[in-house]
C-alpha cells in the first residue's frame, strides 16, 4: 500500500492516539515538575492606639489572578519527585542512617504514601498473576473433560465475574464480606468474635482485596486455556497414553508445552492489568489499609477543589516507568525478532 | 478401556475444583440480586443470614416478602435514570466511533508491509498497557483551561482514543485473515484502494466488527477512572453514579438503593453475554491463539 493512502487510513485512529494518549504523557511530565502557586500573603500594618500590629492575610483576589494567569503553577523541578510524598530520598536516607535492622528499615519506607502505594501494587500484582494462571489453567483442564453440554454454561457463567463492572463486581463481593454481610456475619459466628471484620486489619484487607483480584481475572486464563486446549495435537497425547504416561506426566509433558505461548501471552495481559488495580480499593473504601498507584493519582485529582495535579503528574510518571519495565521483556523480544526477520 | 469403570480420582479432584469455582463465580450474583428486592435489615442481617433469603422484615415492613423499594428510590427519587441515559449516549457513539476509526486503521495496517506498520503497532501495544489514570491526570488542567472538562463529548472522544490500541490489534488481526486476494483483484479491475475496502471488505468484515465491538462496549460501559473524574455531577454515567450513592446513601441508611443501581448495571451486561457468549469467547483467544 503506498504511504499516502496509508496515511489517509490510518489518519483518524492515530490523530485520535496521539491527541489523547501520547500528549497526555507530555502533558503529565509537564505538570510533575510544577507545583501549585502558594496563597498569596499581604503584611498590613495597622496602627491603634495601644501601638502598631502586624497581621497577615491570604489575598484571595491576587491568589486567583495569580493562578488564572499561570493555570501550572510555579516551576518547581525534579523536586516533587524528591518530596516526602512521592520518592522521599531524604526520608529514606535518614531511616537507613538510623534503624538497625533491615526489617525496621522496610517498616520505616512503608509509613511513606509512595512506597505504601508501591507495595501493595507489586505485592498484589505478584501474587494474584501465578494464581490466576494455575488456577485457570486446572479449571480450563477440568472443564474440557467435563461433557459437551455443561460446557456451554460454566463459560457462561465463569464469564460473569471477568466481564461485570470492576466497581460494581468489588462491591457486590464487599457487601458480601462486609461484618453485616451473609460471609462477613458467617466468619464472626465461626471464629465467635463479633468484631471481627476484614476491613480492620491490613492483612485480611490485602487478602480480601486480592481474592476479589483471583475472582475477577480468573476467568480470562481459564477461557484462554480452554480454547488452547481444543488445539493439543491428540497423536503425542496417544503415544505417550500407550507408552504408560499418567494423567500428570500428560500434563506436564505434552499439554503444557503446547500452551507455553499463551502462557506467556495471559501473563502480559495480567501483569498490564493487576499493575493498575484501582477500582476494588474505591468499592471496599481500603484506603486505610491498601493503596494502589493508581489510587494515590486518583486520590490527588479529587482533592475536592484544589486537584493537586503536580503531585498527580510526578505519580503517574513514576507508575509509567513502572509500566515499561513490566513491558521491557515483551519489547525486546519483539525487537530481537523483528531484527531477526530482516536480516 | 477398562480404566473407565472405576472412578478416577483425577478426574474426581478436577470436577469437584470446576463445581467450587462456579458457585464461587455465581454465588455472588444471585445473591445480591434476589437480596436487591429485599429491606436493608434483611440483605445485611447480622443476626441470621436466613433473613435475606425469606425476607422477614420484608415482609414486615412492606407487606410482601419482595419490594421494588430499592429500584424505586435509585432510579426515580436520585435519578438513577438520568445516569443511565448518559451511560447509554456516552457508549453508543464510543462504540460507533472506535469501529470506524479501528476499522480504517487496522485494515490499512494489515495490509502495509511497511516498517512503520510495525512501529505503530508497538507503539499501540505500550499504549495499551498505560494505565487510564495517568493519561485522565495530564488532560484534566488542559480541559479546564479549554473549558471543555465535564461535557459528554469529551469523554466520548478520550473513550475512543483509550479503545484505539486494543480495537487495532484486534481488526489488524482479523483483516490478516482476509485473504488480499479479495482487495487486490477489485483493484486489478479498477477499483481504487478506498473503493475497494468498501466494496469488497466492507461486506465481509462483520464478524470481527461484532467481535470488537463487544469489547468496545465493554469498556466505555465499564469505565470508571475516566467517566468519574471528566465528567460534571449532571452528565454522570452509571458507575460513577453508583459510586456517588455510595458517599450520600451510606449516611442515610439507603444502602438498598446502591444495591439495586449496582444489579441494574449488571442486566445489561448479563444479557450481553447470553446473546454474544461466542463471540465473546473468540475475541477473548484472538489475540492469543496467534502468538
Amino acid at each position: 500500500m503506498p504511504t499516502r493512502t496509508f496515511l489517509w487510513f490510518v489518519l483518524p485512529t492515530l490523530t485520535a492516539m496521539i491527541l489523547f494518549i501520547a500528549l497526555p504523557i507530555v502533558s503529565v511530565i509537564i505538570q510533575s515538575l510544577h507545583i501549585e502557586h502558594e496563597q498569596v500573603l499581604v503584611t498590613t500594618e495597622s496602627c491603634g492606639p495601644f501601638g502598631c500590629e502586624e497581621t497577615t492575610r491570604v489575598d484571595l483576589e491576587a491568589t486567583e489572578v495569580l493562578r488564572a494567569e499561570r493555570p501550572l503553577g510555579q516551576f518547581n523541578g525534579m523536586n516533587t519527585y524528591l518530596g516526602r510524598s512521592h520518592l522521599a530520598v531524604q526520608e529514606l536516607r535518614e531511616a537507613w542512617a538510623t534503624t538497625e535492622t533491615f526489617g525496621e528499615f522496610l517498616s520505616r519506607i512503608y509509613n511513606l504514601k509512595f512506597y505504601r502505594a508501591l507495595s501493595f501494587t507489586l505485592v498484589y500484582t505478584a501474587v494474584v498473576t501465578p494464581f490466576v494462571l494455575v488456577l485457570g489453567l486446572a479449571i480450563a483442564i477440568g472443564v474440557n473433560q467435563l461433557p459437551r453440554v455443561v460446557r456451554g454454561p460454566s463459560i457462561f457463567v465463569s464469564l460473569l465475574p471477568f466481564l461485570v463492572t470492576p466497581l460494581v463486581g468489588s462491591l457486590i463481593l464487599f457487601w458480601m464480606v462486609d461484618g453485616d454481610g451473609i460471609i462477613g456475619a458467617t466468619l464472626q459466628w465461626l471464629f465467635d468474635d463479633p468484631s471481627l471484620s476484614l476491613k480492620a486489619s491490613a492483612g485480611l484487607t490485602w487478602g480480601t482485596l486480592i481474592f476479589y483480584g483471583i475472582w475477577h481475572t480468573l476467568p480470562f486464563s481459564f477461557i484462554v486455556f480452554y480454547a488452547g486446549l481444543q488445539t493439543v495435537p491428540t497423536d503425542p497425547l496417544e503415544a505417550a497414553r500407550i507408552d504408560g504416561a499418567s494423567a500428570w506426566q500428560q500434563l506436564r509433558h505434552i499439554i503444557v508445552p503446547h500452551l507455553m505461548p499463551l502462557v506467556a501471552f495471559v501473563t502480559l495481559m495480567l501483569l498490564m492489568d493487576n499493575f493498575r488495580v484501582f477500582e476494588p480499593i474505591v468499592s471496599f473504601s481500603a484506603e486505610a489499609h491498601a493503596t494502589s498507584l493508581s489510587w494515590i493519582i486518583f486520590n490527588d485529582l479529587r482533592e475536592s477543589g484544589n486537584p493537586l495535579h503536580g503531585s498527580a503528574g510526578a505519580t503517574s510518571v513514576l507508575t509509567i516507568i513502572g509500566v515499561v519495565f513490566l513491558l521491557m521483556p515483551v519489547l525486546i523480544r519483539t525487537w530481537r525478532d523483528f531484527k531477526g526477520r530482516r536480516v | 478401556m477398562a480404566a473407565g469403570k472405576q472412578i478416577n480420582p483425577a478426574v474426581l479432584i478436577s470436577t469437584a475444583l470446576v463445581v467450587l469455582w462456579l458457585i464461587v463465580a455465581a454465588f455472588p450474583f444471585m445473591w445480591t440480586i434476589w437480596g436487591s428486592f429485599k429491606v436493608q435489615a434483611d440483605f445485611f442481617s447480622k443476626a441470621d443470614w436466613t433473613n435475606a433469603l425469606y425476607g422477614v422484615f420484608t415482609a414486615e415492613d412492606t407487606g410482601g416478602p419482595f419490594t421494588w423499594r430499592g429500584y424505586f428510590g435509585a432510579w426515580i427519587q436520585e435519578e438513577f435514570w438520568r445516569a443511565a441515559l448518559n451511560s447509554f449516549i456516552v457508549v453508543f457513539f464510543t462504540v460507533i466511533i472506535s469501529l470506524t476509526f479501528g476499522t480504517l486503521g487496522g485494515y490499512a495496517l494489515a495490509r502495509s508491509g511497511r516498517n512503520y506498520a510495525f512501529w505503530i503497532l508497538m507503539a499501540a501495544l505500550v499504549f495499551r498497557a498505560m494505565p487510564h489514570i495517568t493519561l485522565v491526570s495530564g488532560y484534566l488542567l488542559p480541559f479546564f483551561e479549554w473549558n471543555i472538562w465535564g461535557i459528554l463529548p469529551t469523554t466520548i472522544i478520550v473513550l475512543v482514543a483509550i479503545n484505539q490500541p486494543f480495537t487495532l490489534w484486534m481488526l489488524h488481526s482479523f483483516f490478516l485473515n482476509i485473504p488480499k486476494d479479495l482487495d487486490e483483484s477489485a483493484m486489478v479491475d479498477g477499483c481504487s484502494r478506498f473503493e475497494a475496502f468498501r466494496r469488497v471488505i466492507i461486506p465481509v468484515m462483520w464478524p470481527g466488527v461484532v467481535t470488537t465491538g463487544l469489547f468496545s462496549f465493554l469498556l466505555a460501559y465499564n469505565d470508571f477512572t475516566v467517566t468519574s473524574l471528566l465528567l460534571s455531577e449532571q452528565n454522570e454515567t452509571m458507575i460513577p453514579a453508583i459510586e456517588s450513592f455510595l458517599g450520600t446513601t451510606q449516611v442515610e441508611g439507603n444502602v438498598m438503593f446502591a444495591v439495586a443501581a449496582v444489579v441494574s448495571a449488571t442486566v445489561p451486561l448479563f444479557i450481553l453475554i447470553l446473546f454474544f457468549q461466542r463471540q465473546i469467547v473468540s475475541g477473548l483467544t484472538a489475540g492469543a491463539v496467534k502468538g
